[in-house]
């Protein structure tokens, strides 16, 4: 507790308020949670049959879920892949000294992260025909958009990443005779890939969550797929199986956050970081922040 | 482009739609999610659990799936709101709470151990030296963040009309996109610009922002 920056270690005085304090609040915390399920008791959203069909077999709807989660996951995965990848080329380019092509690549990447998606996937989806001639199925509406987005917002990211080593790496490559793309793919990106790990894997967070937009054109992801079955089964399962979609979304989202969280103390641990570099991480943990903050949702 | 200058009324009466509907989720989104974060940091661990909780769980929700839970799933718990702009609001605030809330908490974080030392050694009580020294501090440094949580909330607000039936710059983009389907590019093109209006002078004020409250520490 003395690692706060709000309360020492408490006296006995303080321990006995606290003990009060936590009583009462947990009595507030169990108020909250008695009169929401008293709220459903009351309109019957308890009952057990109304739950039942989000896990009876017999219904077809966990089968049903099942699917929409490999569909979700699908577009996810190669949206995370292509964006990833773009994301890296398009920080290359904007970290180039050559104006002829940082110019460009920034007016990409600010107009992408500017707009909202959801624009950007309804442009798609009733654009690509008129406009770009292309006939794109639902999947590659809803991928194609994720990218154009994710790779502006990984852009950002993988640059400051990279920005946030310490100078003196790139000076010593370059006293060795490395090449500019020698220094920054062997020297800079290792280094920075550690550092912007956590922020690179809650924007992948975001872009799965993203995939909930497929519901605006109609791909049959998480959403959209409960949507369908309640149009099928009727109202009186809305709640049930938009909280059912949720919480797959979640264990998911948590799921890739722990081994996340994994992979960054195994990196962590196997690679000790020049001295002095904790300090520059802190600052940089501000300037991702800000980014990830920007674009999340 | 005859498209969009036919409708420009409908274009900024959605543009209003938009503005207003943010500015409501952003206020109401800060005092929640700043609430969330002194329950996050508080001493008494049910508090701190529930904001926990809280955190975890919205986060880790799309966006869009928090707006079926409050127009679909909650009338079936007898709440209900008046129309889809009041309940598009509610869906951005209770999302956008916990991100503020996790920006408040690390804000709360960076403010340096001694600040609030010296605080407690004059003698100011968990409340004041809160709302008096830690806070005010904390704020500061967190105002580049928040500012970039507002820029998302705005993009965010287009699943309203995108999705939801609430007459903003997003619901336009298909109506129009329909009934001129030679015009799409421009229609497109405007209705970027109409977020642009509000994102982009956004971004230059945050790093404005930034520049003025930076403090050396």
């Amino acid at each position: 507790m003395s690692a706060s920056v709000l309360f020492d270690d408490l006296g006995p005085r303080g321990r006995r308020n606290v003990r009060i304090g936590s009583g009462v609040g947990g009595l507030f915390v169990l108020g909250l949670i008695v009169l929401g399920l008293q709220r459903m008791a009351a309109n019957g959203q308890l009952e057990a049959d109304r739950w039942a069909i989000v896990f009876d077999p017999r219904t077809g709807v966990p089968q049903s879920l099942g699917r929409a989660l490999i569909v979700t996951l699908q577009a996810a995965g190669a949206a995370m892949l292509f964006a990833t990848l773009l994301g890296a080329i398009l920080a290359f380019g904007r970290l180039s000294d050559h104006a002829a092509l940082r110019v460009p690549v920034s007016v990409v990447v600010e107009f992408f992260r500017a707009i909202p998606l959801v624009i950007l996937i309804l442009f798609l989806f009733l654009g690509a025909r008129p406009v770009l001639g292309l006939d794109l199925p639902r999947f590659w509406t809803l991928v194609l958009g994720l990218v154009l987005y994710n790779m502006a917002v990984l852009c950002e990211i993988i640059r400051a990443g990279i920005l946030s080593i310490d100078r003196g790496q790139s000076e010593a490559a370059y006293a060795l005779g490395m090449r500019k793309s020698q220094v920054l793919v062997s020297i800079l990106l290792p280094q920075a890939v550690r550092r912007m790990l956590p922020a690179l894997v809650s924007q992948l967070v975001v872009l799965l969550k993203d995939t909930s937009l497929g519901f605006i054109i109609a791909y049959p992801e998480l959403l959209q797929q409960a949507r369908n079955i309640i149009n099928f089964f009727g109202s009186q399962y809305s709640l049930q199986l938009y909280v059912a979609a949720a919480g797959i979304y979640i264990i998911v989202n948590f799921l890739l956050s722990t081994i996340a969280h994994q992979l960054e103390k195994r990196v962590n641990r196997s690679g000790r970081i020049a001295a002095g570099a904790t300090v520059i991480a802190g600052a940089n943990e501000d300037q991702t922040l800000a980014a990830v903050a920007r674009d999340n949702g | 482009m005859q498209a969009l200058l036919d409708n420009l009324d409908r274009l900024w009466a959605g543009f209003l739609t938009t503005l207003a509907m943010s500015v409501a989720a952003a206020v109401i989104a800060t005092i929640l999610g700043t609430i969330l974060a002194a329950f996050r940091v508080s001493p008494l661990p049910p508090l701190r659990a529930l904001g926990a909780t809280y955190v975890q769980l919205v986060r880790n929700t799309p966006l869009t799936a928090v707006f079926f839970i409050v127009i679909f799933g909650l009338p079936a718990v007898d709440v209900t709101f008046q129309n889809f702009f009041i309940a598009a609001i509610v869906a951005l605030s209770v999302y956008t709470a916990a991100f503020v809330c996790e920006v408040v908490r690390s804000g709360i974080n960076s403010v340096s151990t001694g600040q609030a030392e010296a605080a407690r050694a004059i003698g100011l009580t968990f409340g004041q030296s809160l709302r008096d020294v830690v806070l005010p501090q904390a704020f500061r440094s967190v105002v580049p963040p928040l500012g970039n949580l507002w820029i998302a909330l705005v993009k965010n607000s287009a699943i309203a009309g995108g999705g939801f039936a609430v007459a903003d710059i997003a619901q336009l983009a298909p109506s129009l996109a329909r009934d001129n389907p030679a015009q799409v590019l421009a229609i497109f093109g405007g209705i970027a610009l109409a977020y642009m209006v509000i994102t982009v002078p956004s971004g230059i004020a945050v790093g404005v922002i930034e520049r003025r409250t930076a403090i050396l520490r």
